[in-house]
């Protein structure tokens, strides 16, 4: 989605990237990003809350507003919760589910090979 | 309080699919020049869309995720997000408003602070491919905020 921002903005559209994945987003560098510190899946404000939401569309819109300098991210400064427990349980990696995550990508891989092979057998 | 530090999802990801099997790390999109377009006109003139990463319905699923568009007057009550790489165990998205804001952004126009609601929301894939993404789906939706006259547009990825 930040490559799309980039393309709109060379052609004279301005946007705003509104997310989470604050390190890919800045990463890639996008001329105006609002951050907030939510799970991945409610970039807008959190579910069937109306005023997160109301706060992060207002604050959108100030920071097209207000924005001079590419590359500028602003913290909605919203939390998701004391704890913070979603952050290390997010696509974690420990040793009680390593031999699980790899017989997936294993079974995924037979999958995409058993397509592959019967599309070849088509041709 | 908990961790205040933002998750660092490159790393994360990287990792996580290494346990999966997979050798090749993947390359995020990286830019050193960054292109900014300022607001031509005052947002209360503005001509404002919406970009999602969502999909219409799950026939949509993986690689038939495809560029669509539809009414931003009367958007769906919910996208199809199944497939996407959000937090399943931390939060849902059975609350549009919560990834689309639709509504949200109605309420501003309504209220005067935007010009106009555009007449087309655009949804486009995540794709693996950079170059998918650069010479297929953001020129679509280039042509189509063009199409629509579009002055700004919200990116809001799941």
């Amino acid at each position: 989605m930040s490559l799309v921002a980039r393309v709109l903005e060379e052609n004279g559209i301005s946007t705003i990237v509104i997310g989470s994945a604050k390190d890919i987003v800045e990463y890639c560098g996008v001329p105006r990003y609002l951050f907030t510190d939510f799970p991945l899946g409610n970039p807008c404000g959190r579910p069937y809350d109306h005023t997160s939401q109301r706060l992060i569309m207002s604050q959108a819109l100030a920071m097209l507003d207000n924005c001079e300098v590419p590359g500028t991210t602003i913290d909605t400064g919203l939390v998701w919760d004391d704890s913070a427990s979603w952050k290390p349980n997010f696509a974690r990696v420990g040793d009680d589910n390593r031999a699980a995550l790899l017989a997936a990508g294993d079974a995924r891989r037979s999958a995409q090979a058993a397509i592959r092979e019967k599309n070849i057998s088509a041709q | 309080m908990g961790d205040t530090t933002p998750v660092e999802y490159m790393r994360r990801t990287r990792e996580y699919y290494a346990a999966h099997g997979y050798e090749k790390p993947y390359v995020w999109a990286h830019f050193s020049d960054i292109p900014f377009a300022p607001l031509a006109k005052p947002l209360s003139d503005s001509k404002v869309t919406i970009v999602t990463t969502s999909m219409p319905d799950a026939s949509y699923v993986k690689k038939q995720r495809r560029f669509h568009l539809g009414d931003l007057h009367n958007p769906p009550a919910g996208f199809f997000t199944d497939d996407l790489f959000w937090d399943k165990d931390a939060t849902h998205t059975k609350d549009i408003n919560s990834y689309f804001p639709g509504q949200q952004l109605a309420a501003e126009v309504a209220a005067g602070s935007v010009g106009s609601l555009a007449p087309h929301y655009y949804g486009v894939p995540t794709s693996y491919s950079h170059r998918q993404t650069l010479t297929v789906d953001a020129p679509q939706v280039l042509q189509s905020c063009q199409d629509d006259g579009v002055d700004v547009a919200l990116l809001v990825p799941l």
